[in-house]
């Protein structure tokens, strides 16, 4: 267990580390969803939960497979568990609010093959976080995800207003967007120890 | 697709017509996170491409015995074995490398673009073409890397797979190794795409409208 403080892990993983701006992680969303504020922030809400029940799941599993020493198993396992969490969210937001699995549509099934998700699980087993630290961790990347998330889906807002050349229209000129966000981000990195 | 294609025909689309990186857009995670140098770019385009063939092959194979219901689940499974294979692989090869692309090599098995094509071909089509449009993506997919990483490499760090490429005193685009960098090089490389893929179209048109 590493003796790193809840607080800088969390700055460091919504922040410095953004997922989305520094490890490219959840790019696929990233782009999908952004079109508008209010489903950034749905879709948001929806990462955060997963990350959060993914990242006790594997903190769960990993203790299982070091007890049975098997840790080649660990990648198989990681991606089933969240797999069928994933599908859990689904039929409990089909259930509770139609309206949001609406306006998720495609995207809710697409966070399993989400790297955020996959990425935290492998990042917190590599830094080797005690139980806390991981829902800390989860917190902190899933919360940097929907800022990511809904900031993008403000300036894609304003960019159809704008006029944009024929070429870059589309991903394009969403890559440039998120590169020069992605610049702003860096200003972070003296925040952390 | 309504008329018969030869399996060089499926190899081919993968490489321009339907270049996963660049006209499909998928699997960016991996291809702007270790497009960092041109090395990095290599190994996970040449790890991914392995995987996507054996994947492709060994969906292809069990297609029929797939219960419809629960195909995506052995779809993952399938992956995720090849793909701890590759990640043992490499980090017997060389330990250096598999520290320099950290946990993006697992994270192939998330990357859309393998599972999209189990699901989207190589359930549907016999095994020589599954081969055959697995290799295609994988070498589509690798050469869209290398150029990501070339790009970044050479501005960046003034090298191109670590052999110096300026004379003393080039001052180097830092920014080009860092994160944001990996957004320009692929959103310049679109624009390219793009354009090319225009112009195509017109000389099309006014060729249709010739004849």
């Amino acid at each position: 267990m590493s003796d790193v403080s809840h607080w800088s892990i969390f700055i460091n993983a919504a922040l410095i580390n953004n997922f989305v701006l520094a490890y490219f992680l959840g790019i696929c969303p990233f782009f999908g969803v952004s079109s508008k504020v209010e489903t950034a922030i749905r879709m948001g809400g929806a990462v955060c939960f997963v990350m959060l029940v993914a990242s006790v799941c594997a903190f769960s599993i990993n203790k299982i497979l070091i007890w049975i020493d098997a840790p080649y198993l660990r990648l198989i396992s990681y991606i089933l568990v969240i797999a069928s969490t994933v599908q859990l969210v689904e039929m409990i937001l089909r259930k509770l609010s139609p309206g949001t699995f609406r306006a998720l549509g495609i995207f809710l099934p697409l966070i399993t093959t989400n790297c955020a998700i996959l990425g935290l699980a492998l990042f917190q087993t590599n830094k080797g976080y005690g139980f806390s630290q991981c829902v800390v961790y989860a917190l902190g990347a899933g919360v940097g995800f929907t800022i990511a998330l809904v900031l993008m889906a403000g300036v894609r807002e304003k960019l159809e207003l704008a006029e944009v050349p024929d070429l870059a229209k589309g991903t394009a000129v969403a890559l440039i967007v998120a590169g020069i966000l992605s610049m702003g981000f860096m200003g972070f990195a003296g925040l952390g120890a | 697709m309504s008329t018969p294609t030869t399996h060089t025909d499926e190899f081919i689309k993968g490489l321009w017509r339907d270049n996963p990186v660049f006209i499909q857009v998928l699997g960016m995670c991996p291809a702007l996170a270790v497009s960092n140098t041109a090395m990095n770019a290599l190994t996970m385009g040449l790890a991914t491409s392995f995987v996507l063939l054996m994947s492709g092959l060994s969906v292809s194979a069990l297609a029929r015995f797939i219960p419809r219901e629960a195909r995506i689940v052995c779809y993952i499974c399938i992956i995720a074995s090849f793909v701890t294979t590759v990640d043992y692989a490499i980090m017997a090869i060389s330990l250096e490398l598999h520290k320099s692309l950290g946990a993006f090599i697992s994270l192939i098995v998330v990357n859309c673009l393998i599972l999209g094509r189990s699901e989207a071909f190589a359930s549907k089509n016999s095994m020589g073409r599954a081969a055959a449009d697995a290799l295609g993506m994988g070498v589509g997919f690798t050469a869209a890397l290398l150029s990501i990483g070339m790009v970044r490499e050479i501005l960046g760090a003034g090298t191109l797979f670590n052999v110096e490429l300026f004379p003393e005193g080039y001052q180097t685009w830092t920014v080009m190794v860092l994160p944001s960098g990996g957004f320009f090089a692929m959103a310049v490389w679109l624009l390219v795409v793009n354009a090319i893929k225009q112009r195509q179209e017109t000389a099309a048109r006014l060729k249709e409208e010739a004849s």
